[in-house]
C-alpha cells in the first residue's frame, strides 16, 4: 500500500492548503474535496504521469438526509497503466449543481443522467441530462432515502380501456418493516467493542 | 430531373426486436441505410434492486445479484460477498476460494458460449446456437448440484460458499472438461473462417485503446483493443494468484477480434478449472463464526444459545462493522464492482452495482456511427449486453 501512501503525498503537495482531505481506509485511498476543486482534481489525476487515471469506472451518489449537504457523490477512477485506483467524493446540498465531468470522459454521460434519474442531483455542463432507468414521465427519485420502497404509483392493464392505465399504489396490507435490532446480544454473537472499554 | 429533398429518417428498434438481446429499445437517426446516430433508450426492466436491497440484510441481498446478469450469475454473488467480507475484515477458508474460483469460470464459460451462440445466431448461424446450448445445459447442471438451482444459484455466502461440492461433482467436471476442447473445435470450425461470418464482423465496430479507456470498457470490450487488463491477474482476489492462465488480447478492436479472444478465454477457463480441480485442498468450505453461520442442526436441539443464534441469524442477520468499500470481480462481461456503505446496522446503507454493461452499451453509439443498419445487429452481439444487469 505505499502506492496509495505516494498519491496522498504527491495530491497533497500539489494541492496543499485547498481542503483536500485524503484517507487510507480498508486499503483503499479516497479524496474528499469541495465541487468547485472537482474538475481540476480530476484532469489533473487523469493526465499526470504519476496518475493516469485514464478510466472512470463509476459515479454514484448516497443519500443522507439528516446532513446538511445531503448527497455525497462519489467517483471511482482506475489507472489501467499503474494499477490503482481512488475514490473522490463531494458533498453536496438540495438543489446544487455539480460540474460534469463529461468533457474529461465520456463515460461520465449515462452515470450522470443515472444519478440525476435515481437522487435528483443536476448537473452543470452536461449535454443531455434526461432520466435513464426510471420509465416514461416518471415523478421523484427513487433512491433518495425518503421515497417508500413501495413507489407512489402503479400500471396494470385495463381491460375495459384496453390499455395499460398508471394509478396510485394501492396495496391490500400496508408495507411491514420489522425492526429485528433487539438488545439480545449472545455470548459470542456480537463484538462489543463499547462494553469492553467500560 | 428536380431536386429532391433528402431526410434523415428516425427508427425504432426493439424494444421486442430478436437482435436486441432482450428489451433494448433504440431510436435510431438513419441516412438511408447508414446510422448517424443511436440513442438507446434503457430501464424498461429497472426493477430497483439497489432501493431493494437496502431494505434487505446481506444474507437477503445475494440472491439479488444473480438477477442482475442472470447469464453469469455466480461472479455477481462474488463481488457482493468480497466487499461484505472486506467489511467484516474476515478471511474466507480456503477451500471455499477455491470452490469459488471454480465456478466463476463455470460461470465464465456459461456467458461466453451464449455470446458466441446469441452473436451466430444474429448473423444467421444456427449451428453454434444449438450446440453451445448443450454444454450450456451440463454446466448448469453442476450449478444444480451444488445450489439446488439451474440458474439463480445463491450458493455463495459471506465468509465462504452455502454447501460443500457433492461427492461425484468432481468427477463429472472432469469427465465433462474432457470433452470440450472437441466442442470448442467445433464451434471454431463453423465460425473462425467462415466467410459470411467474417464479412459480418472484420472491421466492424473498431474500438481503439483511447476510445476504450475513456467510454470506461472493460473485459474484452478492452481487451479486444489491445490492453492486456483483467483483475483476475492485476488485482487478484481469492486463489487467482495461485493460478497459472493467460490473458488473450485482441489486435484491431473489431468485432471478430472479439470473438477470437472469448473463444480464447473459454479455453483459459477451461484450463484454471482443471487446475482448481487438481489443487482443491480439504478443509471448511465456509467460516466458522456464530455471526455468519447457523449453529448445526443437532446442536439445536439441545441448546437454547444456538436456537436464538439461528433466529437471530435469519432475522436480523449480522451486523456489519461501519464503513465502505469498493470490491470489483473480473466477470465474464468487464468489471463487475459494488461500492457498500454500511451504517452500522444489519442492512446495507447503500450498495452501487457497477455493471459492466452499462458503460457499453453508452459506447454503441460511437462505435456504429457511420455502419450500415446490419452491422448494428453485430455490434449489439458484441457488446454482450444483458438488460438484467445494466437496468438493474
Amino acid at each position: 500500500m505505499d502506492r496509495h501512501k505516494k498519491i496522498e503525498k504527491l495530491i497533497n503537495s500539489r494541492f496543499s492548503n485547498r481542503g483536500i482531505e485524503t484517507k487510507i481506509i480498508n486499503e483503499e485511498l479516497t479524496l474528499t474535496l469541495s465541487k468547485s476543486l472537482l474538475i481540476q482534481v480530476v484532469s489533473f489525476m487523469r493526465d499526470d504521469k504519476d496518475f493516469l487515471f485514464k478510466q472512470l469506472i463509476d459515479i454514484c451518489a448516497v443519500d443522507f438526509p439528516n446532513r446538511n449537504e445531503r448527497f455525497e457523490i462519489v467517483y471511482h477512477l482506475l489507472s489501467v497503466k499503474l494499477n490503482q485506483r481512488i475514490r473522490v467524493k463531494l458533498s453536496v446540498a438540495e438543489g446544487d449543481l455539480v460540474p460534469s465531468l463529461v468533457s474529461l470522459y465520456e463515460a461520465a454521460n449515462w452515470y450522470e443522467r443515472e444519478i440525476w434519474d435515481l437522487f435528483g442531483v443536476m448537473f452543470s455542463d452536461h449535454p443531455d441530462l434526461r432520466r435513464i432507468l426510471t420509465d416514461y414521465g416518471f415523478q421523484g427519485h427513487p433512491l433518495r432515502k425518503d421515497f417508500p420502497l413501495s413507489g407512489f404509483s402503479q400500471v396494470r392493464y385495463d381491460d375495459v380501456e384496453k390499455r395499460v392505465v398508471n394509478e396510485n399504489v394501492n396495496l391490500v396490507q400496508d408495507f411491514r418493516s420489522f425492526d429485528f435490532e433487539s438488545p439480545w446480544e449472545g455470548p459470542e454473537y456480537l463484538d462489543k467493542p463499547e462494553d469492553d472499554k467500560e | 430531373m428536380t431536386d429532391v429533398q433528402l431526410k434523415n429518417m428516425t427508427l425504432n428498434f426493439g424494444p421486442q426486436h430478436p437482435a436486441a438481446h432482450g428489451v433494448l429499445r433504440l431510436v435510431l437517426e438513419m441516412d438511408g441505410e447508414v446510422v448517424e446516430r443511436t440513442d438507446p433508450h434503457i430501464g424498461l426492466l429497472h426493477r430497483g434492486t439497489e432501493k431493494l436491497i437496502e431494505h434487505k440484510t446481506y444474507m437477503q441481498a445475494i440472491p439479488y445479484f444473480d438477477r442482475l446478469d442472470y447469464v453469469s450469475p455466480m461472479c455477481q454473488e462474488h463481488a457482493f460477498v468480497l466487499s461484505a467480507e472486506k467489511l467484516l475484515n474476515i478471511n474466507v477458508p480456503i477451500r471455499a476460494q477455491y470452490i469459488r474460483v471454480l465456478f466463476d469460470e463455470i460461470t465464465r464459460i456459461l456467458n461466453h458460449s451464449l455470446q458466441i451462440a446469441a452473436q451466430g445466431l444474429d448473423l444467421g448461424a444456427t449451428t453454434p446456437f444449438l450446440w453451445l446450448f448443450e454444454e450450456r445445459e451440463k454446466l448448469m447442471g453442476f450449478y444444480e448440484a451444488v445450489s439446488g438451482a439451474r440458474l439463480h444459484a445463491a450458493y455463495y455466502r459471506v465468509g465462504g460458499v452455502h454447501q460443500d461440492l457433492p461427492d461425484s461433482l468432481i468427477d463429472d467436471i472432469k469427465e465433462w472438461l474432457s470433452g470440450f476442447d472437441k466442442i470448442i473445435e467445433d464451434i471454431e470450425s463453423l465460425l473462425t473462417d467462415n466467410r459470411i461470418f467474417k464479412q459480418r464482423t472484420v472491421d466492424v465496430g473498431i474500438v481503439s485503446a483511447e476510445e476504450a479507456l475513456n467510454w470506461g470498457f472493460t473485459g474484452p470490450m478492452l481487451r479486444g483493443s489491445g490492453i492486456a487488463w483483467d483483475l483476475r491477474k492485476s488485482q487478484p482476489y481469492a486463489v487467482y494468484d495461485q493460478l497459472d492462465f493467460d490473458i488473450p488480447t485482441g489486435v484491431n478492436g473489431d468485432c471478430y477480434d472479439r470473438y477470437l479472444l472469448r473463444i480464447e478465454e473459454m479455453r483459459q477457463s477451461a484450463n484454471i478449472i482443471s487446475q482448481v480441480l487438481e489443487k482443491l485442498p480439504s478443509g471448511n468450505v465456509i467460516i466458522e463464526d456464530s455471526r455468519l453461520n447457523p449453529p448445526r442442526r443437532d446442536e439445536m436441539k439441545y441448546s437454547m444459545e444456538a436456537l436464538i443464534n439461528h433466529f437471530k441469524l435469519f432475522t436480523e442477520g449480522v451486523r456489519v462493522p461501519e464503513g465502505e468499500v469498493y470490491t470489483a470481480v473480473e466477470a465474464p462481461k468487464g468489471e463487475f464492482g459494488v461500492y457498500l456503505v454500511s451504517d452500522g446496522s444489519s442492512k446495507p446503507y447503500r450498495c452501487k452495482i457497477r455493471a459492466p454493461g452499462f458503460p457499453h452499451l453508452q459506447g454503441l453509439d460511437f462505435m456504429t456511427k457511420g455502419h450500415m443498419l446490419a452491422d448494428l445487429v453485430a455490434c449489439i452481439a458484441t457488446l454482450d449486453i444483458v438488460f438484467g444487469e445494466i437496468d438493474r
